[in-house]
């Protein structure tokens, strides 16, 4: 049971995802970890996930980036239907931020070779000037730029592994719980500066999170997911005024409160 | 600024440039490597080997293969002959520094090829995976199942004795090993967030082996071929005891001792002494390797 609101947003459709199965293994083994989503989201939106750990929401991100291969139905990025190898012009539009900054940033890479090597792929010539721009846009100054990732706090890690997904400069950035590995200060500081950089840079978010007040704070609308698929999309004002139709949302809220 | 000391300046938390992070990065792996004084001795003995082997001509007290069939088998300490000499009157002190250059080349030149094959053929099908990784280990297994010194016995023979072709059989035989281990990491590397996330930038294949994951591999590699390097040498030197390895009257230290095995109750120190040799170089690559574990190993040092 989908309800889909009826309220059109303005502008185009940054993404749209119809039917969308993604399962992993094969015959007997096979799991089916997302089962006919359907939602989309508008250019400037900021759109959350939310349900209990294995429902399926990291899985959607890794279907629409490609690292999860096995994935049937419709991605439209843009407009643009999503083929099974992407282009290098994807990665230009879609970026995604990883659950645990202790795992996403090579151990053996400074922060400079880091933010070098992904504007080196993106094709970008002035690599040094646009380091010192993106450390100063996620507010790391230009101290931290040759250091190595043990020599920073997990907070920080966070902001490098942000000004990575920005480095190409993305119209639509994929968030995995990006605050969830953090302690609930730097949690805070993390979610205001992925806030003003929404405004600052006209992004386009999807987050996914199992932790509804960072949704509500974060997000215009969300879907909650209970076992792979979408039980309810809402407005957060819905979710603020706790009204949820489905049992199942309803069940998170009252957890939440 | 303040004025900073060069230590200060090594281990600043704060590097001001990407080489100045590198020599950073690396004087704190020799702090922690000088802390271990067994992993030193070793690093000492190997250096000295290394400058004896350069200076054999100016260390050694006699032509290595200058026979003197009138002092033959002195013994230890005789006049001019610390060590003594062997079978055919040669100076046993100038054959073993003499020898340490064979001993280096051998070890130098298995160093160059059983790591880096192993490490490509490792990383390569733990990365691609599917029909490339169950080709590849399967010939590694091929490789693996043979016992290593009948595998060298048998190529030797194949291609003739000699030091050249004894590196070469022995290097066959060393790298399924370090394949294994490198494609271990690899797997445990590649579905890390890091891979993924330079995926997203639409990194290839050959990038992503070369520039991330080999350099996460290379240090357990590192660690894995300083263990194996006694080994090594023991093998070069069976070789050499077997008459397959570096032939006579190269100073070789396997075949030295193969040599004095015919008089070892009378006159042991000829056996002895290369035997010694070995046992000392061995020993120094062991403690180095120990020491360089504690320091490259990413696992053991957080």
């Amino acid at each position: 049971m989908v309800r889909r609101p009826k309220r059109e947003r303005s502008g185009m459709k940054m993404l749209e995802i119809d039917g969308l199965d993604v399962w992993f293994g094969r015959d007997r083994d096979r799991v089916d970890a997302v089962k006919q989503a359907t939602f989309d989201v508008a250019s400037g939106e900021s759109f959350g996930l939310v349900g209990e750990s294995g429902s399926g929401k990291s899985t959607i991100l890794r279907a629409i980036t490609g690292l999860a291969p096995t994935w049937s139905g419709n991605i439209k990025v843009g407009g643009q239907r999503i083929e099974r190898k992407r282009a290098r012009a994807f990665y230009k539009q879609v970026q995604m931020v990883f659950q645990d900054p202790y795992a996403s940033l090579h151990p053996r890479h400074s922060v400079d070779a880091v933010l070098g090597e992904t504007l080196h792929l993106h094709g970008f010539r002035d690599i040094d000037a646009r380091v010192v721009r993106l450390l100063d846009d996620v507010g790391l100054g230009q101290k931290f730029r040759f250091r190595y990732p043990h020599q920073l706090s997990g907070g920080q890690r966070q902001r490098v592994a942000i000004a990575r997904a920005l480095a190409p400069e993305p119209e639509l950035l994929l968030l995995d719980e990006p605050t969830s590995a953090l302690d609930v200060s730097v949690q805070a500081e993390i979610l205001n500066l992925l806030a003003d950089l929404r405004q600052e840079h006209g992004l386009t978010y999807l987050m996914v999170s199992h932790d509804l007040s960072v949704v509500g704070h974060m997000c215009d609308r969300l879907a909650v997911m209970k076992d792979g698929e979408i039980v309810e999309i809402m407005d957060v004002a819905d979710l603020r005024a706790m009204k949820a139709t489905h049992p199942y949302s309803q069940h998170l809220l009252q957890a939440s409160v | 600024m303040a004025e900073q000391t060069l230590r200060e300046w090594l281990l600043t938390d704060t590097p001001t440039s990407r080489r100045h992070a590198k020599v950073s990065a690396f004087y704190q792996g020799w702090l922690s490597f000088r802390a271990n004084t067994m992993a030193m001795i070793g690093l000492g003995i190997l250096l000295a080997l290394v400058l004896i082997a350069a200076a054999a001509p100016f260390l050694a007290p006699h032509d290595p293969f200058a026979q003197d069939l009138g002092n033959r088998l002195a013994p230890l300490g005789a006049e001019g002959h610390i060590f003594g000499t062997d079978s055919l009157g040669r100076d046993i002190l100038s054959r073993l520094i003499y020898g340490a250059r064979i001993t280096l080349y051998i070890v130098a030149l298995v160093a160059l090829i059983a790591p880096v094959v192993g490490l490509l053929m490792g990383t390569v099908s733990g990365y691609v995976g599917g029909w490339v990784d169950i080709v590849l280990m399967r010939i590694t297994d091929i490789f693996l199942a043979f016992p290593r010194l009948v595998l060298a016995l048998a190529f030797v023979a194949a291609l003739g004795a000699g030091i050249e072709n004894a590196v070469i059989a022995i290097s066959l035989t060393a790298w399924p090993p370090y394949a294994r281990i490198a494609r271990a990491e690899t797997l445990t590397i590649r579905s890390s967030d890091y891979i993924s996330a330079i995926q997203l930038q639409g990194a290839g294949g050959l990038r992503i082996i070369t520039k991330h994951i080999w350099p996460l591999c290379i240090s357990s590699l590192i660690v894995r071929v300083t263990l194996d390097m006694a080994g090594i040498i023991l093998a070069a030197a069976g070789l050499g005891f077997l008459g397959l390895g570096a032939q006579p009257p190269s100073p070789e230290w396997g075949a030295m001792i193969s040599e004095g095995r015919r008089f070892i109750l009378d006159h042991w120190w000829v056996a002895t002494m290369p035997g010694l040799a070995i046992f000392t170089v061995s020993l120094a690559f062991n403690l180095l390797g120990d020491g360089l574990r504690d320091v490259l190993d990413p696992k053991a040092g957080e």
